[in-house]
């Protein structure tokens, strides 16, 4: 009797090999394969939700300061306040605003700025474009970093000393010889300075991610450099100046060091007497809100906290604004396109 | 090397020339012998025509006099001697790292942007040696093309209009530089594609198109000299065709010289071919007796696909 050993004829599994999913459930959006953190060890776990914890926890703590500060500014600040220059008062309700400050900012941000972004731009140009020699390029980086990490309190110092010099001394209130050394010129100076090594941080990064071809593009159809950094490169890098513009002016808007040091601490204009509109009110001392809300908070001089909140609610809405611009900037860039490299 | 065109049936890929135009034969030259011992059949390379005729004129427009370049302590080209003629196409091909980019680089001063190199020798521009032009000037005489397309960031208008503005003048209004644009487009084969939106940003642009604005743009600065650098590597074959059918017809406007490593590319829009061999130029020929009966024995190794 033979006996035939029958092989099973393979078939195709009845079922599929994966679980179905089941087709009600709408898709997460990521596939089964994705390891959950169930399989790690202890230690790593621990660390995740660390991770998470302190995460969370700093948005929290941001948006309390970024919440509180609106609450409490929307209760305080009053339309009027912006308009209305400080003046002498027993009551909060009697001395007046803040427009001193608020238009103290203002100037001391567009001086600043006005000096920073060219400046800025010009060196990050030369160090992409140029760099040669190479020494002279790196002690360029090195002193802008070294910029960057100087406290600004340093700084303010440091601008005592050269604006109270018999030289600067147009730059300020000068009587009887002696240089007073403090006014929106001293401090914007030094302020351009806080701001200059982000504008060139930014710049910098912007050229250095226009790929080379594009530059031999430009040469290969007889263009100079001068003309392809004005017409192409620059352009194109218009979301990182502005990038840099902006945080340069936060930075700016925020600081107070500088102002306390080098503006005169006054609370309204104090413009010097015998000069024209406008040279005798930046030659002359004044105020930002950044002094203001030091000088108005309960431990100030003036003890005026609701008008601290209300000046530093106004700070807010500077910084945002300015950050929101800086995103329409970047979304208007980027419908240009990118190029495949 | 690359056989037949997608209408070849299964067997292995053609190793063995077949000429419309058999060259004469000279006793000295062996045939080229189909590798692999496969006998030659109908079809295969053949369906490579030429697509051009013979030149209709020829004007010595450069001259490269025993060029070497250097970069630091290799030598990337040694000692090169060819002509460049307008009314004809120059090809220049050969294996990977053979100079041929850098000997197309230098000839518009492009391999002066890379510090390490050094040229010796001497390139004539209209009897002019190119070193005593200044750059910027010799390279709008003698504009390039590149492998990767690379528009600006701008409007396809702006694209062309950049080459076209001068330098240090007065910016040029839109509507006086509009008749310039679109003859350069023109000439370019682009024009009809884009004239209803000359706004539309160049990096929207499609792969061939973009490579076309290119080419454009490299023609609005009415140049001598054409330089293209594998401008079809990286596109499709119908954007291939329709370059190639464009630089055919600019050849008798522009001294064209084009590096390519597809051979079949050369076979069909060049008039001389010049072939290079780590930095030696092994043969310069007319494209025809260069594919069909080479008098050197490395070309035919090359072309009959032995290596590269």
């Amino acid at each position: 009797m033979e006996s035939s050993i029958q092989t099973p004829l393979p078939t195709a599994p009845s079922t599929p090999p994966t679980p179905q999913r089941n087709p009600l459930r709408p898709s997460r959006g990521h596939t089964d394969a994705v390891e959950g953190s169930a399989t790690w060890q202890l230690a790593d776990r621990i660390g995740l939700a660390f991770c998470w914890f302190l995460g969370l926890l700093f948005c929290a703590i941001a948006i309390a300061i970024v919440l509180y500060l609106m609450v409490q500014g929307i209760k305080f600040l009053k339309p009027s306040m912006l308009v209305t220059p400080a003046a002498a008062g027993f009551t909060e309700g009697e001395s007046g605003g803040f427009s001193d400050a608020f238009i103290g900012t203002m100037i001391v941000a567009v001086m600043g700025i006005a000096i920073a972004l060219p400046a800025g731009i010009a060196i990050a140009v030369w160090l992409v474009e140029y760099g040669r020699p190479a020494a002279l390029a790196r002690i360029t980086e090195s002193t802008i970093e070294a910029i960057a990490a100087i406290p600004s309190i340093v700084l303010a110092l440091f601008g005592t000393v050269i604006f109270s010099s018999t030289a600067l001394g147009f730059l300020s209130r000068t009587s009887q010889g002696v240089v007073f050394g403090r006014s929106f010129f001293a401090a914007s100076a030094m302020l351009s300075l806080v701001a200059l090594p982000l504008v060139v941080a930014s710049v910098r990064e912007g050229l250095n991610s226009i790929p080379r071809h594009v530059r031999e593009a430009s040469y290969a159809v007889g263009k100079t450099k001068a003309a392809t950094t004005r017409r192409i490169l620059l352009p194109t890098c218009r979301p990182q100046v502005a990038t840099g513009a902006i945080l340069g002016l936060g930075r700016i808007i925020g600081d107070t060091a500088i102002i306390l040091v080098l503006l005169g601490a006054t609370q309204n204009f104090a413009p010097v007497e015998g000069t024209g509109f406008p040279l005798n009110y930046l030659r002359g001392a004044g105020t930002t809100l950044t002094n203001f809300v030091y000088e108005a908070s309960p431990t100030g001089n003036l003890n005026q906290p609701q008008k601290a909140y209300a000046a530093a609610f106004v700070l807010l809405l500077m910084v945002l604004a300015l950050n929101a611009a800086a995103d329409v900037v970047h979304r208007r860039a980027r419908k240009v396109g990118t190029w495949s490299h | 090397m690359r056989g037949g065109n997608s209408d070849t049936p299964g067997p292995p890929p053609i190793r063995r020339l077949k000429l419309e135009d058999p060259a004469p034969a000279s006793a000295a030259t062996a045939p080229l012998q189909p590798l692999g011992g496969q006998a030659p059949q109908q079809g295969g390379f053949t369906a490579a025509r030429r697509s051009i005729g013979a030149p209709q004129f020829s004007i010595r427009r450069m001259e490269i006099d025993n060029v070497s370049v250097h970069y630091g302590a290799k030598e990337a080209v040694k000692g090169v001697t060819l002509p460049v003629r307008q009314g004809e196409v120059l090809a220049l091909i050969g294996p990977s790292g053979c100079g041929k980019t850098t000997l197309l680089r230098s000839l518009n001063r492009l391999t002066e942007l890379t510090a390490s190199a050094r040229l010796s020798g001497r390139i004539l521009l209209d009897d002019v040696d190119i070193t005593a032009i200044e750059p910027t000037l010799l390279r709008r005489r003698v504009t390039m093309v590149f492998q990767q397309p690379n528009p600006f960031p701008m409007s396809v208008f702006d694209n062309i209009a950049y080459v076209l503005r001068e330098q240090g003048s007065r910016r040029q209004r839109k509507k006086a530089l509009e008749p310039a644009v679109h003859s350069a487009l023109d000439r370019a084969g682009l024009f009809e594609e884009v004239k209803d939106n000359l706004d539309h940003p160049a990096l929207k642009l499609s792969g061939g198109q973009q490579q076309r604005l290119c080419i454009a743009r490299a023609l609005a600065a009415e140049p001598e000299v054409l330089l293209l650098d594998e401008p079809c590597s990286a596109l499709d074959p119908k954007s291939t065709q329709v370059i190639e059918d464009l630089i055919v017809k600019l050849r008798d406007d522009v001294a064209v010289v084009i590096v390519t490593h597809n051979l079949q590319q050369a076979y069909r829009i060049a008039d001389h071919v010049a072939f290079m061999y780590l930095g030696d130029l092994v043969e310069y020929n007319s494209a025809t007796t260069l594919f069909g009966s080479p008098r050197e024995h490395r070309t035919q190794e090359y072309v009959s696909g032995a290596f590269g």
